[in-house]
């Protein structure tokens, strides 16, 4: 297929997900439209992880501190000073946090450079480690930003978190950003910086001998993906107005990661999949913690109950299906017409 | 800081210490062997102090048999994740394994929050445990001693199993190179399962006397204990028993100490753990008592 053809059907693609977001935005319920803006924002997040741990091969399990930075960076930037001097009862803000006031895009913006600045002056010394090691220190890293977090209430209003934060997200943001990441991912992962990344993540030492500044190409995808992981961050922010620092566990980073492995790691079609699929089966389990009535019998809902059937599926996609739904393969608008024409053959 | 009070700070932080030594030393014997970060260690801790709850209150179990029973069920348990979570993953990248451990900690996690419920329990303690001695000035619970005295005394029971039977042989063996192990005819399944026994039980016993000296019981309660125990593994060098002691040691000082003499920051002191790893890995990233490998070509 030739390229005017792909860039044409592309068009009608993000065109049909804008009629589709359009009709959604006037017919459907605040429900599912929730669900629609958590789907964007855990396509963000994946498509943010994938790039680091599936194209590049660094185990960073740090996203919940990157995401932590860019919401309450977004956060404290689009509440008005007026909400700010209410909110903070514990301390009063530096005047520096209490002013600070941007539009939203300036404030998802500033969310995601701040995440990735962290990324890059955490990554410079970090990166030098292996695999597991990087794995457990980028951990530790994410565990001090939300100790950080608990133990400055004049920037972050301590365990209280923020509250009533402007719902600015919708749907229009949130995908209009899902678009420029996936956007931004697939043109990186297929120029020449992505074979780069690609080289270093399947053998790092070949990488090495054949001449490629590993450290810079590692630290580069890193920030990369701090970026999109604080731009994420902020996403949720305004998603869910309200954020305190016991929302950035370790288990945020998990459902990240449960989703990139699901869809496989290093395909960024496998993660959009992902992306959606699980939000919505994670959504759709909530049924087992609520009561359930069949006939006469009422079985009470069980708290917990999603996480673990949550964990058991990821536990058995591991052990049966390794490489998760899509592997390292893509669907292609190329690889869509082969099929057709084989259909017809 | 007057003498006694620094000596009920020395006594709190050995007892801190040798908790986290006694998780490490799970830790670091699963990391030797199959190069593998056990996430699940942390809830095997959980579940070992919960057993002995459930044990006392629903099966009216004495104490001491309570602890036994709690710490052979635990080995089990820990016996039974490794043959199915990990034991099919054996051929596989390593990270697949890792990402398994993951999804077991989440499983086992979250079981407990089904089946224990959220709400903190209450932890029986023997009265003998409690009464107070006062040496001069020093106050001290006969449990500030009896914890380190009994984790001292598993880990030179276990320090006997690896290096003076032929097991702690086997395990030695696979930790050097696990193919050649198996030409040898080392029945390294065996073995293994065997090692995860080991360190789920030493991990059970010092999930029960963490019960002891931090009284309440919660489902999440093994996570950070156990990330701290597992740095403390890194620390002292991953791998190496005498490490783990030495790095689980030196994380309960610096925790204790370090808030005793700056109480400003006692708001940190989850943190301090993850600053002590960063900077180990920066400086010497094998640990105190690790030895480097190069990488082959």
């Amino acid at each position: 297929m030739n390229r005017n053809t792909i860039i044409l059907l592309n068009f009608v693609l993000v065109g049909c997900l804008g009629l589709f977001l359009w009709w959604a935005e006037s017919s459907l319920d605040g429900y599912k439209i929730q669900i629609l803006n958590l789907i964007a924002v855990n396509i963000i997040l994946a498509l943010s992880l994938n790039l680091i741990y599936g194209f590049t091969g660094m185990f960073s399990l740090g996203h919940a501190g990157f995401m932590a930075i860019g919401a309450y960076v977004c956060s404290i930037l689009i509440m008005t000073p007026e909400q700010k001097s209410t909110l903070f009862i514990l301390q009063a803000a530096f005047p520096l946090v209490e002013n600070a006031h941007a539009p939203f895009l300036v404030a998802v913006i500033a969310g995601g450079l701040v995440a990735a600045l962290f990324g890059l002056v955490i990554g410079a010394p970090l990166l030098r480690l292996g695999d597991d090691y990087l794995g457990i220190a980028t951990l530790g890293f994410a565990e001090i930003v939300r100790v950080i977090g608990n133990n400055i209430p004049r920037v972050t209003n301590g365990a209280l978190g923020f509250k009533g934060i402007p719902d600015h997200a919708n749907l229009w943001w949130n995908f209009g950003w899902c678009l420029l990441t996936l956007y931004f991912v697939i043109r990186i992962v297929n120029s020449n910086t992505g074979n780069v990344f690609k080289a270093i993540r399947d053998d790092e030492t070949a990488a090495k001998a054949m001449g490629i500044n590993v450290f810079k190409i590692k630290l580069l995808s890193f920030t990369f993906g701090a970026f999109f992981a604080g731009v994420g961050g902020a996403l949720l922010a305004s998603l869910l107005t309200t954020i305190d620092p016991k929302m950035f566990l370790f288990t945020l980073t998990f459902s990240v990661l449960m989703i990139v492995v699901t869809g496989g790691l290093g395909s960024i079609t496998g993660s959009v999949l992902a992306g959606i699929g699980i939000t919505v089966v994670l959504e759709w389990l909530r049924f087992v913690e609520n009561p359930i009535t069949i006939g006469d019998w009422t079985m009470n809902g069980i708290p917990g109950m999603r996480m673990v059937v949550f964990s058991l599926v990821l536990i058995l996609v591991i052990l049966f299906r390794r490489e998760g739904i899509m592997g390292m393969r893509e669907i292609t608008w190329d690889g869509i017409a082969r099929f057709m024409k084989r259909g017809k053959a | 800081m007057t003498l006694a009070t620094f000596i009920q700070h020395f006594l709190n932080s050995l007892t801190l210490g040798s908790l986290y030594a006694l998780i490490a030393i799970g830790y670091t014997m699963v990391y030797g062997i199959l190069r593998l970060i056990n996430f699940a260690h942390s809830e095997i801790f959980m579940l070992g102090a919960y057993f002995v709850f459930w044990g006392i209150t629903l099966f009216h179990l004495p104490w001491a048999v309570a602890m036994v029973v709690s710490v052979i069920s635990v080995a089990g348990i820990g016996i039974l994740v490794d043959r199915v979570a990990y034991r099919p993953l054996r051929d596989a990248p390593r990270i697949s394994a890792l990402i398994s451990a993951i999804g077991v900690s989440f499983f086992l996690q979250n079981v407990a929050i089904v089946f224990f419920q959220a709400i903190p329990r209450q932890v029986y303690r023997p009265q003998w445990l409690e009464q107070p001695m006062l040496w001069g000035d020093v106050r001290v619970l006969p449990l500030t001693l009896f914890v380190p005295v009994l984790s001292f005394f598993l880990m030179l029971v276990l320090v006997y199993i690896v290096y003076h039977t032929k097991a702690g042989l086997g395990m030695r063996a696979i930790s050097k190179d696990i193919e050649t192990s198996y030409l040898m005819g080392v029945p390294v399944n065996k073995v293994i399962a065997l090692t995860f026994g080991i360190g789920s039980a030493l991990a059970a016993a010092s999930g029960i006397m963490w019960a002891l000296r931090y009284p309440q019981l919660q489902p999440i309660m093994g996570a950070i204990p156990g990330f701290k125990a597992f740095i403390a593994a890194v620390v002292g060098g991953i791998g190496s028993i005498q490490g783990a002691v030495i790095g689980g040691l030196l994380l309960g000082f610096i925790e204790i100490m370090t808030v005793a003499f700056f109480p400003d920051l006692a708001g940190y002191r989850d943190a301090f753990a993850f600053i002590l790893l960063i900077c180990m890995l920066l400086i010497k990233p094998t640990g105190i008592m690790g030895v480097k490998t190069e990488d082959k070509v």
